[in-house]
């Protein structure tokens, strides 16, 4: 039986009065590739920064790796790429060899320019992700496509078990998403990281994704994407039109 | 024509550059913080609280030194109210700082009145005096600057994190409240010190314009910091000796060559870099 990585048990969470999340439990296995998708507003991004501690619930309780997140202090073994860098200025200074760097500060290492081993494994993370070129380039000079790469290599660096990426191909073209779709197949397979992924894009994760997770506040769906589009049950709850536009790609 | 070895063969000339090159440094690896942080106004909000605290030293007839150090409580507090009021209250971070530095500068404006109204004490603390930088002075600047630079070091790489983004560096580990109080308390340390350099209403001057410089050229983030600091060394040592030659004060000149720094950074960047 494959270890869990993350557990969110009842996890519920409001903003002024008004329910966001309400009651949601699911379970993610080691080398899972699980797409977390629904409606603007159903509270996909509230739900990735709850599992990670990052805003305050009502109710509920997650852990990662079998440790509460109270406790947990492993941060190395999850990479998380959020949907967008909240205030990201075009004029940032930081290199991407810099930016990268600072991915392994989740080891709680002490960074050092001159250390071999946090050296091989920045040099690693951009091999992984074909941005080798890009090492001395400022951030803000890059395409969003090359930027959210740079993200990914940073969430990379430290080789973790778990990635968590919320809504990371919004700011790219469709050939560009494919490509990252296909990069982070890549990884779940050849390095077995467990992909946890936050999309609007139903039809690439259900392509790409091992389960199927929607949610609308509360998980509606929980299994293949297969299932799903089948499901008499989900026939009924979203309709036969709407139903199909999730599952064919238009 | 004096030469430059000749004007800082004074005594007063010496403490001067000493003191002003510390702070102006501090000022400036601080400012890069604080100005990629949209926090660049603080320094403006801390230095009016300095103000406040200075009209209350002066009205106790405290001697220069203690009025610095008297300063210090008050304004480290007030560092630590702007970022309570902006994480608990819910103000945004510059109304946040516009409600410290109000308060500031409402108390000084107070005891500036109740003790007499302004005078020449205030007024050399209101627009910088730092040819008057006493021994005592001196030593407290290097002490600071030692004290910072040493905390500044040690988090680099923390403060960096939550710089590029508060989020990420949560979802790291980081104790980004830790952080943010960190910086915000030797920002208040830096203030303080300033205020003899360029004067309460110039400090955020230092801390804005070399690094808003710096941030026109650097390539990297490490770059950034050096070329900031070397700006705000080179402004504090041309300032002070042209203001010897020119008899003027060395306040205004310091940030007057900082802005003509920046003016030629924005057009070195349009030439090389567009």
């Amino acid at each position: 039986m494959p270890l869990e990585t993350l557990k969110a048990s009842g996890l519920s969470c409001s903003y002024n009065g008004m329910e966001v999340l309400t009651d949601i439990s699911f379970s993610v296995a080691s080398g899972d590739y699980l797409g977390i998708v629904g409606p603007n507003g159903s509270g996909k991004s509230t739900l990735v920064r709850a599992l990670l501690g990052l805003l305050e619930l009502d109710a509920g309780s997650t852990e990662l790796f079998g440790a509460p997140l109270a406790e947990f202090a492993d941060w190395a073994r999850i990479g998380y790429l959020p949907q967008r860098i909240r205030f990201f200025n075009p004029n940032f200074p930081g290199t991407v060899e810099e930016i990268v760097r600072l991915g392994l500060l989740a080891g709680g290492a002490r960074l050092s320019r001159s250390s071999a081993g946090q050296n091989m494994a920045i040099d690693a993370a951009l091999e992984l992700l074909g941005i080798v070129p890009l090492k001395k380039r400022l951030i803000g000079g890059l395409s969003g496509g090359q930027q959210q790469r740079v993200l990914l290599a940073r969430a990379m660096v430290n080789r973790p078990e778990l990635l968590i990426l919320d809504e990371p191909t919004t700011a790219l073209d469709p050939e560009t998403r494919e490509q990252f779709y296909a990069l982070l197949e890549r990884i779940n397979r050849s390095e077995g990281t467990t992909v946890l992924l936050v999309t609007h894009d139903t039809w690439s994760i259900g392509k790409y994704a091992s389960r199927f997770l929607y949610v609308d506040k509360k998980i509606i769906f929980d299994g293949s994407f297969d299932d799903f589009c089948h499901s008499e049950e989900m026939t009924a709850f979203f309709g036969e039109h709407a139903q199909h536009l999730i599952c064919h790609r238009h | 024509m004096m030469l430059i070895p000749e004007i800082f063969s004074y005594g007063f000339m010496q403490r001067a550059l000493i003191s002003g090159l510390l702070i102006a440094v501090l000022c400036a690896v601080l400012g890069v913080f604080l100005v990629l942080r949209r926090l660049s106004l603080i320094g403006d909000g801390l230095a009016h609280v300095t103000f406040g605290s200075v009209a209350l030293a002066l009205a106790l007839h405290a001697q220069p030194l203690f009025v610095t150090i008297a300063a210090l409580p008050l304004v480290l507090l007030s560092s630590l109210g702007i970022l309570r009021l902006t994480e608990k209250a819910r103000i945004f971070g510059d109304a946040a700082i516009g409600v410290v530095s109000a308060a500031g500068i409402a108390v000084g404006v107070i005891l500036a009145g109740i003790s007499g109204g302004f005078n020449v004490d205030l007024f050399s603390y209101l627009f910088g005096n730092i040819l008057a930088i006493s021994s005592a002075e001196t030593v407290l600047a290097v002490i600071l600057f030692l004290l910072v630079t040493g905390v500044v070091l040690f988090y680099y790489n923390e403060l960096f994190a939550i710089t590029f983004d508060e989020e990420l560096a949560r979802s790291s580990g980081i104790r980004v409240e830790r952080i943010n109080a960190i910086l915000a308390l030797l920002t208040a340390l830096t203030v303080v010190l300033a205020m003899k350099v360029v004067g309460i209403l110039l400090v955020s001057a230092l801390l804005i314009i070399p690094a808003v410089t710096a941030l026109q050229i650097a390539r990297s983030f490490r770059a950034a910091i050096t070329a900031a600091s070397l700006f705000a060394a080179f402004s504090v040592i041309a300032g002070i000796a042209l203001s010897f030659l020119l008899n003027l004060p060395t306040g205004g000149l310091i940030v007057l060559l900082n802005i003509v720094l920046l003016l030629l950074a924005i057009a070195w960047r349009r030439f090389f870099f567009n």
